[in-house]
């Protein structure tokens, strides 16, 4: 598309146009994921509590609920402490949500449609979620409060440590699939739900569970939000924000539990391909108008698959109590960190002896 | 007319400078860090720039999702108002810029010397009269091929009789830096171990 824009465009009028939709395309996704899921958050933990949740704005279902309270926390005042550092204090929900932003370019929603195809793109992710603690950190420090400081502090020693399960847990696709691009890890695992990275072998099964306990862990939702524990720490990192800088940390937090979602699709849930080769039996494959009609229904999968970890998230939130910090950072460092090493090296031994699953080395069937 | 690569080398430079500058100016501890991420960040937009995609994630992870991580943790878990405010003695100031401007002339005098003429004719001319172009991004798989021996950056039969040289893996000093790390790591957790157990005994036995 590029290409085609600079026959008719000057080539840097042409590669800022790509740029500014990719980069639209992106803040679509990573503002509207959020708008989404905080109205299903308080709709799931409504049923779960047997309440109806909100009934009344929009219709129905109260769907309209997220936007009556963006109207209002817009209209609240900014306050800011006298004993903050007014600067730092300031810039903390921007850090936030530039990070979150930043973390959906490598993403790919469907057969090369990602913001940004590079061949470290699982390794960027990882790298970039890391980022996203400075603005916690920031926050917690900045705001002069023992609540806050106390917030921040569990928030770092919480992500420091859960950052090396999770990067071994995605090592293990990558080993598999022999590339760190997200879009061949995601076309490597296409045709029906069996050649999905998750059923692979029983080493990749085991190790997408402990992803998900460390993503869970890495954005700070429950049971692992003892950033926020309003039950000890008033709200912790964020006990001193209003408005739209409370907001914007809101914001950062859906749109990164929609990543890791996102991510753990594409890493282990076959990405773009549903659970029954559908694209392949309708022909919807190849570069022409067919194969751009395959990667809407691409994305419609990617995006079915990542909301139904949303689901799986807001479903654990509600039904699991809060770890204490010492806790935390035992499941981290007692149980995830042994067993996903031991998964890393059952996977490579797998790859190197049964390349082509149980069944072909039983029957001698397959390649 | 400026192309676009030159501005964003522009921009990514001045950022990651101008960021430099600030972490000296500024007296507070917390703020020196946060300059210090938008200074390293400018530093991974370059490496992104240069088509070094893997060293620029690289340099996310380990400088600044790692190494500013720890430095601000240490800072708040050490939070005193006299080492969170900075005040340096005119002495001190005088010391700091003679050893930065030493340190900032051993990088920069080899470069200079290096290349003879810094005109743009030069330069694109010694690549074959065309701009460099940014075609060469080094992909990770090459990288670790390179670790294990398999050196696909130089021509084997052109050094085939030399010794192979030139031609060897990193694997070895790979090793050794992960010994390295593994005794650091062992020797971390032997500090930071509980040394109730013994204090506890002790009572036991009176």
């Amino acid at each position: 598309m590029t290409a085609l824009l600079e026959s008719v465009l000057p080539e840097w009028l042409a590669h800022t146009l790509m740029a500014l939709l990719a980069v639209s395309l992106v803040l679509a996704v990573a503002s509207l994921a959020p708008f989404i899921f905080i109205w299903a958050e308080r709709k799931v933990s409504g049923r779960i509590q047997d309440r109806l949740g909100p009934t009344r704005v929009g219709g129905a279902f109260g769907w309209l609920q997220s936007l009556a309270d963006g109207i209002k926390l817009l209209s609240k005042e900014d306050l800011v402490p006298r004993e903050a550092d007014r600067f730092l204090f300031r810039l903390a929900p921007f850090v936030s949500f530039a990070a979150a932003l930043l973390a959906f370019a490598p993403l790919p929603f469907a057969d090369g449609w990602v913001a940004l195809e590079t061949s470290v793109g699982a390794f960027l992710i990882v790298a970039i979620l890391g980022l996203q603690v400075f603005g916690v950190v920031l926050a917690g420090y900045a705001s002069g409060s023992k609540w806050s400081l106390f917030g921040a502090m569990r928030e770092a020693a919480q992500v420091v440590s859960y950052e090396v399960p999770l990067g071994l847990c995605v090592v293990v696709p990558v080993l598999i699939v022999g590339s760190m691009n997200l879009v061949t890890i995601g076309n490597a695992q296409s045709g029906w739900f069996t050649n999905w990275l998750v059923f692979h072998d029983p080493f990749t099964f085991i190790t997408f569970f402990v992803f998900c306990t460390c993503a869970i862990a890495s954005v700070n939702r429950a049971p692992f939000d003892l950033a926020e524990a309003e039950s000890e720490l008033v709200a912790g990192f964020h006990t001193e924000y209003s408005g739209m800088r409370w907001a914007f940390f809101m914001l950062a937090e859906y749109a990164t539990m929609f990543l890791v979602s996102g991510l753990a699709a594409v890493l282990f849930l076959g990405g773009w391909h549903g659970p029954i080769p559908l694209a392949t039996w309708l022909g919807l494959t190849g570069s022409g108008p067919a194969g751009f009609v395959g990667n809407v229904l691409g994305v419609i999968i990617v995006l079915t698959k990542a909301s139904l970890g949303m689901l799986v998230m807001i479903w654990l939130r509600w039904t699991l109590p809060r770890l204490r910090i010492d806790q935390v950072i035992d499941v981290c460092l007692k149980y995830c960190l042994p067993i996903v090493c031991v998964t890393l090296l059952g996977a490579a031994v797998w790859k190197l002896l049964l390349p082509a699953g149980v069944l072909a080395a039983v029957w001698g069937v397959g390649s | 007319m400026i192309d676009w690569q030159s501005f964003f080398f522009l921009l990514f430079a001045s950022v990651s400078c101008l960021a430099a500058v600030a972490v000296v100016l500024t007296g507070d501890v917390v703020r020196m860090a946060v300059y210090l991420i938008l200074s390293l960040s400018g530093a991974a937009g370059l490496f992104f720039l240069a088509g070094a995609e893997f060293v620029g994630a690289m340099q996310l992870m380990v400088y600044v999702g790692g190494t500013l991580v720890l430095l601000i943790f240490g800072v708040m878990l050490t939070a005193r108002q006299s080492l969170v405010k900075v005040q340096p003695h005119t002495n001190e100031w005088v010391l700091a810029m003679v050893v930065g401007l030493v340190m900032l002339m051993t990088t920069l005098l080899p470069v200079m010397l290096a290349v003879g003429d810094w005109g743009p004719a030069a330069v694109t001319e010694s690549h074959g009269g065309e701009p460099v172009a940014l075609e060469h991004v080094a992909s990770p798989e090459r990288m670790g091929g390179a670790l294990l021996g398999l050196r696909t950056d130089a021509d084997r039969r052109e050094v085939a009789s030399e010794r192979h040289e030139g031609l060897v893996g990193y694997l070895l000093p790979f090793e050794m830096i992960s010994v390295y790390l593994l005794v650091v790591l062992i020797g971390a957790a032997y500090l930071a171990r509980p040394k109730r157990r013994t204090a506890i005994a002790a009572e036991v036995r009176q």
